[in-house]
């Protein structure tokens, strides 16, 4: 049946049409956002310089970008030091551990802005008014992901012969972390990083209801006013993105091959 | 946690101490998500003046129950759509030689826009379905249609639309691995024991991917029930689904007693979740002992 004609063709109408359905809007952003002002013909790259020369704009993508830092760094801090120390020494906290890193996807992010008013009022109090406070909410965010690719990269190594080895040796539990576990683990921990700037540099949701401005509030923003900016910007920011989920999938490809050989 | 079966862990783990470096860890969780989660179940039973049911009972008002019905509509249209698309996606993509460009392409396409939602995808839909948007254009000048008609990408008919563009993709995420876990054999299998190809799909093939497949369609209508940045962004009058109006409790200055609203809606919000949620795990349990 396989072979036949007729589902050769049904097979390919399928796949073109869905092939469509999601290359059109992609297609259409970079039509648009080099679209003439007006009804006057021709391309122009006005929308994509002004991602540069925008003030507002260009101060917004800086604090996306700090956010994305910060909050990898602060998800590193905290995750990577307990996941080891949990299979290391307290075996039987592992599934608490795991059952609070993969809560937040059963509890939507905008319940967790409804309720975290008071939490980020005392943030605030001791951070200052500035995006940045949202690190401590976005680690939240992408605890989930950030613990499938640490774990998975954890359970690839033996951690706990590879600490009592170094510890016989009379290295510290510092020693043990940055310079025995963590260098085994990089792979998984460049994943999780990866993962999260994706997901930080598209949040909207705590971003726009605590109102701070982000990338994604002020291309919602712009949207109000100059269309063709924010689709630049909107493009810019899936290209992006993109580049580093892609980077992922190649990067956790290349290390599946090399430990298959 | 008393009963650790390992020889070398079972000395260290009666103290203490070990454990007391958890801390850092587990308090962080406490007050970044314990806390808002519980502020919003204690905050949904409360007012100024004390414990009330008043919120929760406002959650039976006609306004509140509309925005709950259309975004069960809208979390069940576009489960539905990413499921049979996606599922079919993934099969005709399987179908084709293994490690085929098409399937390679397709399965890294799937990882990227799965997660593309929010600001990002409303104006990629903007730009391309959108007033002045590039196929409504399109349309307008040659065969001459108008598809913006009176403006239904900004409503349910449109979110429809562009849910589908994340729900599809997850599908085939979620989905593939089962698909994968039906074996050429068992098919050899079927037939050699005179099952015809109706017989082997009806009998074999479906009732083996069914609670994979209701499984991964319960995940993506928990995924559409919780989305906001997608809506928000696109839809800025009116608030035709939950998410939309828990917003409007948040933002809305006009009455006082709104916020505990807010608190009652979100969690709603957290019991639809949770109890699909709960459904996902169970039908995934009976996946995983079929699929191994």
């Amino acid at each position: 049946m396989s072979g036949s004609l007729a589902w050769r063709v049904f097979r390919w109408t399928v796949l073109l049409l869905l092939a469509a359905y999601f290359l059109i809007p992609l297609w259409s952003m970079l039509d648009f956002s080099t679209q003439a002002p007006g009804t006057q013909p021709g391309r122009t790259l006005e929308a994509w310089r002004a991602l540069v020369e925008d003030p507002a704009l260009r101060e917004a993508i800086i604090a996306s970008l700090l956010l994305a830092l910060f909050t990898v760094v602060l998800m590193v801090l905290l995750l990577v030091p307990t996941m080891v120390w949990v299979r290391l020494r307290v075996p039987g906290a592992s599934r608490l551990v795991e059952f609070l890193c993969l809560l937040p996807l059963t509890i939507p992010a905008l319940v967790i802005v409804v309720g975290i008013k008071n939490v980020m009022l005392w943030v605030t109090y001791f951070v200052g008014d500035t995006p940045l406070a949202l690190t401590f909410a976005y680690v939240i965010l992408v605890l989930p992901y950030s613990y499938r690719a640490i774990d998975a990269a954890l359970s690839a190594i033996d951690v706990a012969t590879l600490s009592e080895a170094a510890r016989s040796l009379g290295a510290g539990w510092t020693t043990v972390m940055v310079r025995i576990v963590l260098p085994n683990i990089v792979p998984g921990v460049l994943s999780a990083a990866f993962v999260s700037v994706a997901l930080v540099l598209g949040e909207y949701t705590f971003a726009s209801l605590l109102h701070y401005d982000t990338l994604p509030t002020e291309i919602a923003l712009l949207g109000k006013s100059q269309a063709t900016v924010s689709v630049a910007a909107s493009l810019a920011s899936l290209i992006l993105a993109s580049a580093l989920l892609l980077g992922l999938g190649l990067f956790s490809r290349e290390r599946r091959t090399s430990e298959g050989q | 946690m008393a009963k650790a079966s390992s020889a070398g862990a079972g000395r260290r783990i009666i103290s203490v101490g070990p454990s007391l470096a958890l801390l850092p860890f587990l308090t962080y969780l406490f007050i970044f998500l314990v806390v808002p989660t519980v502020t919003v179940v204690v905050g949904a039973f409360q007012s100024d003046a004390g414990l009330t049911t008043a919120n929760v009972r406002a959650l039976g008002s006609e306004a509140a129950l509309t925005a709950l019905w259309k975004s069960v509509l809208l979390s069940g249209i576009t489960a539905v759509i990413g499921a049979v698309l996606g599922g079919l996606l993934a099969y005709l993509v399987l179908v084709g030689p293994p490690n085929s460009p098409l399937r390679r392409i397709t399965m890294a396409v799937s990882g990227v826009l799965a997660q593309m939602g929010g600001v990002t995808l409303a104006f990629a839909f903007i730009a391309t379905l959108g007033y002045s948007g590039v196929v409504t254009e399109a349309l307008r000048s040659w065969p001459g249609i108008d598809i913006f008609g009176s403006g239904w990408l900004f409503g349910l008919p449109g979110l429809v639309v562009v849910y589908s563009y994340f729900q599809i993709p997850l599908m085939v995420i979620v989905f593939m691995p089962a698909l994968q876990g039906v074996r050429p054999q068992f098919r050899e299998a079927a037939v050699s024991l005179g099952a015809s190809t109706r017989q082997y799909w009806l009998q074999v093939a479906f009732p083996m991917l069914r609670p994979a497949f209701l499984g991964s369609m319960l995940l993506l209508f928990a995924n559409a029930f919780a989305a906001y940045a997608t809506a928000a962004a696109l839809v800025s009058q009116g608030n035709p689904i939950l998410p939309l109006f828990i917003r409007a409790a948040l933002t809305s200055e006009i009455l006082l007693g709104q916020q505990n609203l807010g608190f009652a809606l979100a969690l709603e919000m957290i019991v639809v979740v949770s109890v699909v949620m709960t459904l996902y795990a169970v039908l995934l349990r009976r996946t995983a002992r079929w699929l191994q």
